[in-house]
């Protein structure tokens, strides 16, 4: 257990640390296979029997299922791995992080061609529950 | 004698490379991104390389989690692009440089930075889009590529002043080498964006602009930004910024700035452009 996480007081994100790596080890070796069509071909064809060749927890295969993308963060995906699942859907980068803010892409896009987030009220916990 | 004459820096956002690869640089969303990269272009077209150490992180491509390097210097002969989701980007292979692949190896260790080496790597777009970004579109890519892969992806990356101190490094293992070789380091990735979480989205022109002005005037103070105020003031992904310091470290006490480019979106990404002669 490393002890010092400074970075777990920033809102709204998971940083991919060496625990959340450990925890996240065959999700995304799972995720990794999607970079090989044939295998995302597979995937898509039947899911749950794609998955059930991966040592995943049940939160972690119910996370893929729903494409839960923040709670997928939360158990230990790193983002660049669960960008293979959102090309596999045909998706982009874009889509899938409009998703995690619970914005449409739409709304997400608007808000980057007007400059992106601000890191105002947005730099730790405490600042954002004052905002 | 080889020489290091300049650094690039650079943003890699894929969906650049996807709006060249997919013909949308002259949309209304891509189109000021495209045109200033123009003047970049130019200086590359002048410069003419023979050589680009390109510092890059690999997005869980080439190395999947069995094995996750710090610092992994690309010395094979040629680097095949990666398939990363949606089908290898329509690009020329990448040609290396194994002789001085294997001598930037020899000096950096005895020099006791502790590099991995790969023999046989693909590489993806944070290696493909600055390329692009610089060269344009051709046939072959004019110059040899000697891939020098940073882990930004597993936290923690090695420190900015780790990099700033391997840059160093690298300019000295490159003039030790008797050829005669221009040299060009590119430091790629960043500047602020988020691409994961809530809070994804997250950009910062403040920093970036400061961040771009003492890669010239005050590099160390650049070397001595802790990981987490990448982090909290820059987004989760700024971290790549790193990298940028690795670049500069390799020009040298001094650089003269030659040209910059700024601008927001590339998808969820702040671009930021610089490019730096070493004097």
């Amino acid at each position: 257990m490393v002890a010092d996480k400074p970075y777990e007081d920033i809102p709204g994100t998971w940083i991919f640390d060496a625990e959340r790596a450990r925890a996240g080890y065959h999700l995304n070796q799972f995720l990794y296979t999607l970079m090989q069509e044939e295998n995302r071909k597979a995937f898509l064809a039947d899911e749950r029997a794609y998955l059930a060749k991966f040592k995943l927890s049940e939160a972690q295969r119910a996370a893929v299922l729903e494409r839960d993308w923040n709670r997928l963060l939360e158990l230990g995906a790193v983002v660049y791995a669960l960008a293979k699942l959102a090309f596999t859907d045909g998706r982009s980068y874009q889509y899938m992080a409009s998703q995690m803010t619970g914005m449409s892409e739409t709304e997400y896009v608007d808000m980057m061609l007007k400059g992106g987030r601000s890191p105002d009220g947005w730099r730790s916990k405490s600042e954002r529950e004052k905002h | 004698m080889a020489r290091v004459i300049a650094g690039v820096g650079t943003s890699h956002t894929p969906a650049i490379g996807a709006a060249v690869d997919n013909g949308k640089t002259d949309q209304p969303y891509w189109q000021p991104l495209f045109r200033g990269y123009e003047p970049a272009k130019q200086w590359m077209a002048k410069t003419a390389p023979d050589v680009v150490i390109m510092v890059y992180n690999d997005h869980v491509n080439a190395f999947d989690f069995k094995v996750i390097p710090t610092f992994a210097l690309g010395c094979a002969q040629d680097f095949p692009i990666a398939d990363e989701g949606w089908g290898p980007r329509p690009v020329p292979a990448v040609k290396g440089y194994p002789e001085l692949a294997a001598h930037l190896i020899q000096s950096l260790v005895l020099d006791e930075f502790d590099m991995t080496i790969v023999n046989e790597m693909q590489v993806d777009h944070g290696l493909t889009v600055p390329l692009t970004l610089l060269f344009g579109s051709p046939q072959q890519w004019p110059c040899r590529v000697i891939p020098l892969a940073v882990n930004v992806v597993q936290y923690p990356a090695p420190t900015g002043r780790r990099c700033y101190q391997l840059g160093q490094a690298i300019r000295r293992a490159v003039q030790s080498w008797a050829e005669d070789l221009k040299v060009v380091v590119f430091g790629t990735g960043g500047m602020s964006h988020q691409i994961q979480g809530p809070r994804a989205g997250l950009t910062n022109p403040v920093f970036d602009k400061a961040f771009l002005d003492d890669l010239s005037r005050d590099p160390e103070r650049l070397s001595r930004i802790p990981p987490i105020e990448y982090l909290r003031e820059a987004g989760a992904e700024a971290i790549e910024l790193v990298m940028w310091l690795l670049m500069r470290g390799a020009l040298g006490p001094k650089a003269e700035e030659i040209y910059r480019f700024y601008h927001i979106p590339a998808s969820s990404t702040a671009v930021g452009h610089i490019i730096l002669e070493s004097r």
